[in-house]
This record gives structure tokens, sequence and C-alpha cells, in this order.
């Protein structure tokens, strides 16, 4: 009886704890899914801002507009229609609102029901005119009036833009050039500082710092990576900025160079532990093998030591990669996120997992700008988990055979 | 029997709750309208009001969804927002609460006093970068804005930039703390903060909207008499069919009462 209720109970919890796996797993993979729907839903969406449309008037020979010329022409840098393959006449930029200072509100109706008659009066009037309008106003069967052709976002200005602009009107600019190259070049260098100084500690920690000193600095290393990031940015923003600012005498200390001195900060503590884990599994055997033959301590480490741990090392600093890639919080607050192309260590830069934080919260759901943030989020996914595979693959190599 | 009670006396509390007023929307105004909730139930227990953020444009989405009695909004409604309400038979009314003043601050150091509305577009769109350009230094310009999902920054586009759009690459800030942080340790720095935040680790410059007038400084005197100009009501809307449920609040921040708090929180009374 006692044995079959036991039974009973192995198997209960077995098909527990299968089931909590397959959960999760699913979790993940919905997750997945869910973030790739909503990110590639943006190559669906036309460049103009939705429901609305863009209006010249019926002399005008002008084509279709790429979503940057449209920008550029709301912001008044292009001015000329030649410019963009029309007559040689200034371009006349209108919004929607524009009418409001025309007529009063009185004169379009208690519905706004004159609205469109109006709207087509000024287009009519003005044959240089490039009028920004909901579709709801456009006015209807009115000859003098074109509404020019849109297209849709395509992956090549999203992958391939260099100006990052989601909340421009009318026409939002996604370039992710600069963010995806902005979070690589931040990690780039956080890991080139983090390395060294990493191994270096996981040396000394390993071989030749005393149990006494091990067992004071190991768990401070550790507290290192359980302060929250947040904290981490405040105290860059408060005290590194400013001395990077009056150290390189800089005019602005908000740069790339702060954000991978915090993110190397960060990612420390997963380096060092990891390294020197690898570095205390050699072998008993071949220290005292190496010692025997009469290769000093020092000949020791970076002769047996160092190649033996190698697949754990480079593991270390993948997972680093990784930590410093993901990080959001510190970075948003001390790389000033400006989205330019990132040229040199001392400018500001924007990061992917910044861009998310700073603009999800407000980006109306279901929109542009909302399907462009899920589709960083994918890209950063990938990111990671290109990474994640090379620290798989990375540490299930056998230890070098040639020692 | 008792049981019956309890329950009853439980359904009355659940019915209670959901009578309580619901305030929603801009992050703003968020200090004011919890401070006027505390003053208006202690002053009138009977009544329950709770108050939520999350940004002007989610409490004018919430006003029209229903599912909430006031919106508090940093900028006017928008014309399809109210084209939305028109759908639904509602109409929408608008209560002015206060004004907050937008201050241009830049480095203590910062020779330069004032500016003009064109000078400020052309330095944030990125046409003027030298602070040679405006009367000041020789010294590199460096524009900051608050980060796309602020509200100040669309106010600021609009009223300042004349719906132009910020230059390409402007540094941006997650907070209004994270500004005054980063001008007052950058010399060429320029940026823009609620009136309330002004401290004295940054300069505020006065501006003028017409370039023959002088510059004005901002402060509570001048965004009230009109002559600063760089200033936005702060406003509560509510559906005019269900006037009765939010006038009193309403009638409580516009009191004497309520409009010594708009002033202690940092914002200009508009009375």
């Amino acid at each position: 009886m006692r044995k079959r209720i036991r039974k009973i109970t192995e198997h209960l919890m077995q098909g527990l704890f299968t089931l909590s796996g397959g959960v999760t797993s699913l979790a993940i993979i919905l997750i997945i899914i869910f973030l790739f729907k909503e990110g590639l839903g943006l190559f669906r969406s036309s460049e103009v801002e939705k429901a609305y449309v863009l209006a010249v008037n019926v002399s005008n020979p002008v084509g279709a507009l790429d979503s940057r010329q449209i920008k550029e022409i709301f912001d008044y840098t292009y001015t000329n229609w030649s410019e963009l393959g029309g007559a040689d006449a200034e371009i006349i930029p209108f919004r929607f609102e524009d009418i409001f200072s025309i007529y009063d509100e009185s004169e379009l109706g208690n519905d706004y029901e004159l609205l469109p008659e109006k709207l087509g009066e000024v287009i009519a009037s003005e044959p240089n005119i490039l009028a920004f309008l909901p579709e709801l106003y456009v006015p209807k069967d009115n000859a003098d009036l074109r509404i020019l052709p849109l297209r849709n976002i395509s992956p090549r200005s999203f992958f391939g833009g260099i100006e990052w602009m989601p909340t421009a009107t009318p026409a939002a600019q996604f370039g992710v050039l600069p963010l995806i190259m902005g979070t690589l070049w931040v990690s780039f260098f956080a890991i080139l500082i983090a390395l060294p100084l990493g191994l270096g500690v996981a040396i000394y920690l390993s071989e030749l710092a005393d149990e006494r000193m091990r067992k004071l600095l190991k768990p401070a290393i550790e507290l290192l990576a359980g302060i929250p990031s947040v904290v981490y940015g405040f105290f860059g923003l408060v005290v590194l900025v400013p001395l990077i600012q009056r150290a390189l005498n800089l005019p602005v200390g908000e740069t790339a160079l702060a954000g991978s001195l915090i993110l190397a900060i960060m990612a420390l503590p997963t380096i060092i532990t990891i390294a020197e884990d690898a570095m205390r599994a050699t072998p008993k055997a071949m220290r005292e093998a190496s010692l025997a033959l009469g290769a000093t301590h020092w000949q020791t480490i970076y002769k047996v030591i160092v190649p033996y741990a190698s697949s754990g090392i480079m593991a270390a600093v993948v997972l680093g990669v990784g930590r410093a890639i993901g990080e959001t919080m510190a970075v948003l607050m001390v790389t000033g996120n400006a989205a330019v192309m990132p040229r040199s260590m001392f400018e500001s830069v924007r990061t992917i997992p910044a861009t998310i934080a700073a603009e999800l919260g407000e980006a109306p759901s279901g929109g542009t700008h909302y399907q462009s943030l899920f589709l960083l989020g994918c890209i950063l996914f990938l990111i990671t988990l290109v990474v994640s595979i090379s620290a798989e693959v990375i540490s299930k190599q056998p230890v070098n055979k040639g020692l | 029997m008792k049981k019956m009670i309890l329950a009853l006396v439980f359904l009355a509390g659940v019915f209670g709750g959901l009578q309580a007023q619901k305030i929603k929307g801009s992050d703003t105004m968020l200090p004011l309208s919890q401070k006027v909730a505390e003053m208006f139930m202690k002053a009138r227990p009977s009544e329950s009001v709770t108050v939520t953020g999350g940004g002007s444009g989610v409490g004018i989405a919430a006003l029209i969804e229903g599912t909430t009695d006031l919106a508090q909004s940093s900028r006017k409604i928008k014309f399809d927002e109210r084209q939305k309400l028109q759908q639904g038979g509602k109409t929408v009314k608008e209560v002015t609460a206060a004004f907050d003043a937008l201050a241009v601050i830049v480095h203590p150091s910062n020779k330069v006093s004032g500016l003009t509305r064109e000078q400020l577009e052309a330095i944030f769109t990125g046409k003027i970068t030298n602070w040679k350009d405006v009367g000041g230094e020789n010294l590199k310009i460096i524009p900051y804005a608050r980060e796309t999902s602020s509200g100040t920054y669309e106010f600021f586009r609009e009223s300042v930039l004349r719906n132009r759009n910020y230059m390409n690459g402007i540094m941006s800030m997650p907070a209004t703390g994270a500004i005054i942080q980063s001008i007052s340790q950058t010399r060429g720095g320029i940026g823009y903060v609620g009136l309330a935040y002004l401290n004295k680790d940054v300069k505020a410059l006065g501006v003028s909207y017409k370039s023959c007038a002088g510059h004005v400084q901002p402060s509570a005197a001048s965004a009230k008499d009109g002559t600063y100009p760089i200033v936005r009501p702060l406003l509560y809307y509510y559906i005019t069919q269900a006037e009765s449920r939010s006038k009193a609040f309403v009638d409580f921040v516009l009191s004497t009462e309520g409009q010594k708090i708009v002033g202690e929180i940092g914002f200009i009374p508009v009375k």
C-alpha cells in the first residue's frame, strides 16, 4: 500500500515537473512569436501617419515622395519643388491644423461638415501646396486636388536608415542603424575594458590570493552583480559623467565612453566569477607536473592554467557581452541617448534597450512607433541569441589537447 | 440573516468603491491632482477620489472610453480626440486648473541672458551650433531634449519649434532631473524644464517671441500676466453630460484653497 502511494506521488511529481517545463518553454515561444508578429507589422504600415494622406494641387507634376523627403519638406530643408523633380516654385507645406488659422471654427459648420470643402478651396487656390490631411476630411470629387501615392515602410529604410525620429510628423523616420551600431559600439568597448581587468582579478583570485583574501573578495565581487542597474546609472550620471568631462575636457560628459565604463563595471562580476571557476577547475596534477618540470609559478599560470581554462574564459567573455548588450537603465542614464552613428568614444550614442525603455510607455499601441519598437526588440533578441549560442558552443569545446 | 446583512454591507462597500471619482492622465499634473484630492476628501469625507497618471493621451483616451470621470491633461485635447467623442454623441468640457511655464536653462557660467524664439528654434533644429552666433563665447551648443514620450517634449516642439522636428541626434534625457543634472555640468548645454524645477545649479534664460521686444525672465508673475511666452495650460476634461459627477472636484480646484495648492506645488494659479 505504501509502495503504491509512493509510486503515485512520484508519478505526480514527474508530471508536475514536465508540466512546468512545458509551460515555461511554451511561454518563451509565445513571447517570441508575439514579438515578431507585432514587429513585422511595421512593414505593412504606410510611411505617413495612419489615416492621413498627402495631397497636392492637380497642376503639380511631382510623383511619389519618400518619407525622408516628406519630413524634410515639413522641416523646410527642401523649399523648392525643383529639388524634387517638380516645377521651379517654392513649396508650401500645409498642416491640417493650419486651416483653423485661416477659417474660424464657426465657419466650418457644427460637425465640421464644411471642412472638406474649405480644405479643397485652400488646395485649389495654392498650386505649390503640399497638404497633410486626415483621410476623413479629404474633399471628395475635387478636380483640383491629387492625392500622392504612399508607400509602405520598407525593410531597406528601416535597417539602412540613419535617422531615428519615431514621432516626427507627418512622416516618422525609422532608421535603426545608429541604434544597432550604438549598442554594439558601447558593448564592444565595455568588453575591451572589462576583459583584461576581469581576467587579472580572476587569475589573482584563483592562483595568487590566500584563502582569507579570497573569502573576502569573492563575495564582495558577487555583491557587485546584485546592485540594481539604476543605481549604477545614477552613480554614472553624477560621478562618472562629470569626471570624464573634466578629465578629457569634452563639451559633453554623456558619451559612449561613460556607457562603456559603467557596462564594464557591470560585466565584471560575470567575467570574474566564471573565469575564476574555470581556472580553479584545472587539475592539480597539471599544475604539479608543470612546477615539477621547473616552470615558475608565473609560467605555470600563463602556459598551463590559462590555456586549460580558455574555453571557460571565452564563455565568461561572451556572457559578459550578453549582459552588456541587454543592459538598459544604466545606459539610458549616462550615454546621452543621441541617435547618431557612433564615430568616436567621446560622443553620445543611443542603444536599443534604452530606446525601447524610454519610448514604449507612450507609443500608441498598435501604431508604427509601437511596431518599430517591437522590431527593435526582435533585433536585440537575435543579437543575444547569437551571443548565447556562441557561448554554448565555446564552453562545450574540448580542452586544448596541445598542452 | 446576519450573513445577509454582512453581504449587503460588503456589496454597499464595493458599490461605494465604484462610486469613487476617477482622475487619470498627465504625469505633470499628478502631484497637483493628488494633493487636491487629498484635501478634497478631507473636506468631504463622504467623497472618494482616485488619481492615476499615465500621460495626457492615456487620460483622454480613458475619458473617451468612459473609464475615467476626469482627464488631466497638459495639452489641449486634439482634434481627432474631440472627433471621437463627438461620434459617441458626447461633448467635453475643458477647465483650466493652472498654468505651467517652461524655462529654458543653460549652464550658470553662460554669458547669454536671453534668446528669441527664432534663435531657440534654430538651436534645437541644429541650424545654430555655436554660442558665439547668439552673443555668447566661442563654445559648442549642446541642446538637451526630453524623451519623445514626454508631453513637455511635444509642447516645446509645438510652441517653440513651431512643429518642426528637433535636430537629428539630439541628446534626450529620460527625466527633468537628469536634464538639470546634465546642464549643471555641461558648459555649452541648453535645455528646458518646468518652472517648478528651477534651481541654482542652472541659469534660466529670458525668452521673447517677438524679436523687437525685450527678453522676459520666467517667473510665476511673468507667466501669469502673459509676458513670458512659453506657458501651457494644465487642464481637466470631463464629459458635459456627466457634469454632476466631477463638478464638485473641479470647483474645489478652482476655489481659493485649491489654487493655494497649485501655487505650493510650483504651478501658476489661474486666479
